[in-house]
């Protein structure tokens, strides 16, 4: 008897196909969405380090680089929701569905131990110190300025980092195996940097020199570090699309919360 | 609606605007003025009609993630507010990149007998030779890149052992 009156309306009935069109905005505001998720995703993830560092000095360090992304979402973000209309900053971060999220997969895996925490920021950094000294010239005058502000910390957060990947890499045997763990863990998601989603392809950056640069600058640090560049690893891609890794949803259920459960709280 | 400064009984213009903002101090170094730290860019004063000003306060962050900017946006709106502006914008900059060849020598002095190392453009983040702001000294070491904000790297004197801030060149 209750079968007749669940008999289900086949038109209110999404599709795969219909939940896989792309959000309304265009590129540019989709590429603008994609550098802001980016620091934001890896600004969560590096706050949970907050209290939890493995020295004093240590903890402030990354809490620090976690400030300076959030700054730099924020920034993005707030341009964003000028060119979109009807939004801000922090609907865009509190209130998008986990599909509608286009940072890389490299940023939303877990914390892990120092070693994978120190690489992805290593990794990630110099993807962003090469990426950003591109935009910094970018003739949209809110992405040069944003850029080239966010390029004077970077530099600091590749610093930091790269000498971290070479003291744990090159330090002893309990930090070395730590590192290659780490690589095994995190190398498969750095292939999808270099891979322009359909919104990247006016975005104004040269993809092939990036590559080649960060391959070379990785390879450097890499051999100082005693740590072997893996070869034709397989290269999960998706979350410059909005297919992320089951991690995601975590971090957003944490993230979101607040603004889900009280809409427009603001303190 | 005042169009003159009480003090000096001088038209308000851009500079006597500067001159009120310097009284508004750095939430995080307070012994700073925004405008001693150069994060007040431009001040454009119009006047629309005879005592009917309008101003506009342009101001830049330190750093990108600065959580500061909204309460010193905050504080020159208040500031302008109770000495009687009623039309006031703050905007926010953000290139030029700030940095800190912005700030003022006496800002440097300041910092410097407030225990902060000033930013020495001869280096970016010194290994070591910061003189220690307590004992002279340069006989001093890194112990992190990363200090108490964004802004600033933690040092320790070898001679007198204090730890202090230096604020790093940007």
């Amino acid at each position: 008897m209750q079968d007749a009156n669940r008999s289900i309306n086949i038109e209110n009935v999404k599709t795969a196909e219909s939940l896989q069109v792309p959000p309304l905005e265009g590129f540019r505001e989709a590429y603008i969405l994609h550098l802001a998720d980016n620091s934001l995703i890896l600004s969560h993830r590096n706050s949970e380090w907050c209290g939890h560092g493995p020295v004093l000095e240590q903890d402030i360090a990354i809490t620090n680089i976690a400030l300076d992304l959030i700054g730099q979402s924020r920034n993005f973000y707030q341009y964003a929701a000028s060119l979109i209309g009807d939004t801000d900053e922090d609907k865009l971060a509190g209130l998008r569905p986990e599909r509608e999220f286009k940072n890389l997969l490299l940023v939303e895996q877990p914390k892990g131990d120092w070693a994978q925490t120190i690489l992805r920021q290593y990794l990630f950094s110099q993807f962003q110190y090469l990426l950003f000294e591109q935009l910094q010239h970018h003739p949209d005058d809110q992405v040069a300025g944003i850029t080239a502000k966010a390029l004077k910390e970077i530099k600091y957060h590749l610093r930091w980092s790269s000498e971290w990947v070479v003291r744990l890499g090159d330090g002893t045997e309990e930090s070395h195996q730590r590192m290659i763990k780490a690589v095994e863990e995190l190398w498969r998601y750095t292939g999808e940097m270099f891979v322009p989603a359909d919104y990247e392809k006016e975005a104004g950056v040269d993809f092939l020199t990036l590559k080649e640069d960060w391959s070379k600058r990785v390879q450097a640090v890499f051999d100082e570090a005693t740590l072997q560049v893996p070869l034709n690893t397989f290269m999960q891609v998706g979350g410059k699309n909005g297919v992320h890794t089951e991690y995601m949803g975590y971090i957003l259920t944490e993230l979101q919360y607040m603004q889900r459960a009280y809409p427009n709280c603001e303190w | 609606m005042m169009n003159y400064d009480n003090k000096t009984n001088t038209p308000v213009n851009e500079r006597v605007i500067m001159g009120y903002l310097e009284e508004i101090c750095d939430p995080e170094i307070p012994v700073l003025s925004i405008v001693d730290l150069g994060i007040v860019r431009a001040i454009k004063v119009k006047e629309d009609a005879p005592g009917d000003i309008e101003i506009e306060v342009i101001i830049t962050s330190t750093y990108t993630g600065c959580p500061a900017m909204d309460m010193i946006a905050a504080e020159i709106r208040v500031m302008l507010a109770t000495l009687g502006f009623k039309k006031v914008t703050v905007t926010q900059s953000l290139s030029p990149a700030w940095t800190t060849a912005w700030m003022s020598e006496e800002g440097k002095k300041k910092l410097n007998a407030y225990g902060i190392a000033p930013p020495d453009k001869r280096f970016t983040i010194p290994a070591d030779g910061v003189a220690c702001p307590q004992c002279k000294s340069c006989n001093t070491k890194l112990l992190s890149e990363f200090g108490s904000t964004a802004c600033k790297a933690l040092y320790q004197c070898s001679d007198c052992r204090e730890p202090f801030d230096y604020f790093k060149c940007h």
